[in-house]
């Protein structure tokens, strides 16, 4: 059977100015260099790394939103169709997006209920009066009430606003929704509402989530898989609460080390990972094993031969030369 | 009891109005004590911020501030502008999230540094580079010399963090409030810079007031945390009292929301509603439109602040047991 999103060897590359001014000599910024991913109906895929790791430019690469330098998306088994066509856009109803900001991802000067029947009014050739209707019930699945049909997106708070962008994208009944740090602009109280209106969404209505976030917390909570990206690469994958508990790449132990938490017992159990310095330039990444530059482990392999995603026991996905190493486990 | 270093009594922010619907910062009381590092938790709007900016006279005008703030016993509020020169930066430093915004984009690092020395020091020239250089490596850059001569722009996010940070330094301040230092920066560098800022407060027993919306990054690097929601403080406590057996439905309700990184998957518990917007605040306790467990009274008398055990003291007219979670009640479900 084929997956619902079945994304090979995604690569996005864009020429960028090395130096300084109009004439400097162009490179190559590799953005995302050789992503695979796999999602299953009603599942969520957590994608997880610090800034300028790719994950974004991936989720977009997921949507035709970006062409990709190479590689195909396959959505049920179809390859997603050129930008721009009829074609894609009668794809593009299944296949939602969820922004950080949703204020920016609404028109301010619409009420809400113009803007969630809007996805309509584009797919489908439906009454006013089916839209408003499908508007309302689309309102009420995330908690909206029908009074702010008429309300205006600065009268909303910022979980509401996020709501709205919920019952737009879900609007055209789609199978996969593509959520870019769907709640990190909200606060910690509004945070969880949402998190929990995603789960219900997903358990009610089955459909799939391409989950891109920086918080690995807010992740594990809702992903049944995770990816783990670090300078355009997936670097580890697998089961969400496995890969946290026992991660196996430098990196994402690291990563999970770095996540402050609140223990309730009082004092510190999980391991202590402090990296050195900043991750490198993505228009300059490092050769062998991007990470190698802040690895503790790095060895001459792991300068000269870049590591591919080899399977562990269990599953997991791991692209390190020396994960097999049972010395690792002491951190340096 | 030592004596405080800083001691804030009854410190009350107006924007606007003056209404008492419009308080951002609403009879706040709280001390910090030499070499102590205090953690300030609140969500957006809560008054974490305004609270220390108006304690070092950093709002604007029309901001109308009263109560006391006294720094060893010298009167900061209302305090002439040349006393409380030599208190900024010198005695309280302060660093922001943003870091990259604090630092002038036109001049080079070092001579930013060498500006703060010879206002907080005295120190110039020779003496003055000389220390910038201690400086940087004080806050862990390597080739510090080759830095002091870069822009801004040429450091990524974390090490303008750490320049920020050196800055701070500078004035050898005996407590550095720290407003949300690594909300900007990616986890691998936060934990990084907080490491640092353990490092410093181990080296000079400077005190540190850490404000963050992340209970995480409270939780694992101060003694002592203060809980404000929406102007006031709801709760104070050592921080394994706080984390450990919460007893203000808010505080509570903020630890229940939190997803956890190891054991077993449960649905968190939201807190329903939103935070109120300053100018239609609630009369009486400013949670209780989102309590569960509120009364008549919460909803038209603000509660006192109670001890409610050793340096632990909650604001709330239902004196929550220990140990019990007012969410996991039938009545908390969302």
């Amino acid at each position: 059977m084929s997956a619902l999103l079945q994304a090979n060897d995604l690569r996005r590359h864009y020429r960028v100015r090395s130096g300084e001014g109009f004439f400097a000599p162009k490179s190559v910024l590799r953005a995302v260099d050789g992503v695979s991913l796999r999602l299953e109906r009603g599942r969520t895929l957590g994608l997880v790394g610090e800034s300028g790791c790719g994950k974004s430019t991936t989720g977009k690469l997921v949507l035709g939103l970006v062409p990709p330098t190479s590689g195909t998306v396959r959505y049920r088994g179809q390859p997603l169709p050129p930008v721009g066509t009829s074609a894609w856009r009668g794809l593009r109803r299944h296949i939602q997006m969820v922004y950080q900001d949703p204020l920016g991802a609404l028109d301010r000067r619409l009420p809400i209920g113009t803007q969630i029947e809007e996805p309509l009014s584009i797919h489908e050739q439906v009454s006013p009066v089916e839209r408003r209707d499908r508007a309302r019930a689309a309102m009420e699945s995330v908690g909206l009430q029908p009074h702010q049909y008429e309300r205006y997106p600065h009268e909303l708070s910022g979980g509401q606003r996020q709501r709205v962008v919920l019952a737009r994208a879900l609007m055209t009944s789609p199978g996969l929704l593509v959520c870019d740090e769907p709640i990190s602009a909200l606060d910690v109280s509004i945070q969880a509402q949402v998190v929990n209106l995603l789960l219900d969404l997903q358990e009610r209505l089955g459909i799939a989530y391409l989950f891109i976030s920086h918080d690995l917390k807010v992740v594990r909570q809702v992903s049944h898989d995770v990816a783990v990206m670090y300078l355009g690469r997936i670097v580890e994958q697998g089961e969400a609460e496995s890969l946290f508990a026992t991660p196996a790449h430098p990196y994402t132990r690291a990563l999970v080390a770095a996540i402050p938490t609140v223990n309730f017992g009082g004092g510190r159990q999980r391991e202590r990972f402090l990296l050195q310095g900043d991750p490198p330039n993505p228009v300059n990444v490092p050769s062998g094993c991007a990470f190698h530059t802040r690895c503790p482990f790095a060895t001459a392999q792991c300068r000269a031969e870049t590591p591919t995603l080899q399977p562990l026991p269990g599953g997991r996905m791991v692209a390190c030369h020396r994960v097999h190493e049972p010395a690792l486990g002491v951190a340096a | 009891m030592t004596a405080p270093l800083v001691a804030v009594r009854g410190l009350t922010v107006d924007f606007g109005g003056g209404t008492q619907d419009s308080r951002a910062v609403d009879a706040v009381s709280l001390e910090v004590a030499p070499g102590e590092a205090l953690g300030i938790v609140g969500e957006s709007g809560s008054g974490k911020s305004v609270t220390w900016l108006a304690a070092l006279g950093l709002l604007p005008a029309k901001a109308r501030v009263t109560g006391s703030v006294r720094l060893e016993g010298q009167e900061l509020v209302g305090a002439p502008r040349g006393d409380l020169e030599r208190v900024r930066g010198k005695r309280i430093a302060m660093i922001f999230q943003d870091p990259s915004s604090c630092l002038n984009p036109v001049h080079r690092i070092g001579r930013q540094l060498v500006e703060a020395l010879a206002l907080h020091r005295g120190l110039g020239g020779r003496a003055a580079e000389a220390e910038a250089l201690r400086l940087l490596d004080q806050v862990g850059i390597a080739d510090a010399r080759r830095r002091l001569s870069d822009f801004p722009h040429l450091l990524s996010g974390g090490l303008n963090q750490r320049v920020m940070i050196a800055m701070a330094l500078a004035g050898q301040p005996d407590l550095l409030v720290a407003d949300e230092p690594t909300t900007a920066l990616d986890a691998t560098i936060q934990a990084q810079i907080l490491a640092l800022l353990a490092a410093i407060r181990r080296d000079t027993g400077m005190a540190l007031v850490l404000i963050s919306h992340d209970l995480g990054v409270v939780a694992e690097n101060v003694d002592r945390v203060a809980v404000m929601y929406a102007g006031r403080l709801v709760e104070e406590a050592p921080g394994a009292d706080l984390f450990g057996s919460a007893r203000h439905p808010y505080t509570q309700g903020l630890l229940a929301a939190l997803p956890a990184l190891t054991g077993p998957r449960r649905r968190l518990t939201a807190i329903p509603g939103t935070v109120p917007e300053p100018g239609t605040m609630p009369a009486g306790c400013r949670f209780a439109p989102r309590c569960p467990v509120a009364e008549t009274r919460c909803a038209t008398v603000p509660p006192p602040s109670r001890t409610v055990g050793f340096l632990h003291v909650a604001a709330c007219h239902r004196q929550v047991e220990a140990g019990l979670s007012v969410w996991s009640l039938p009545r908390a479900a969302e």
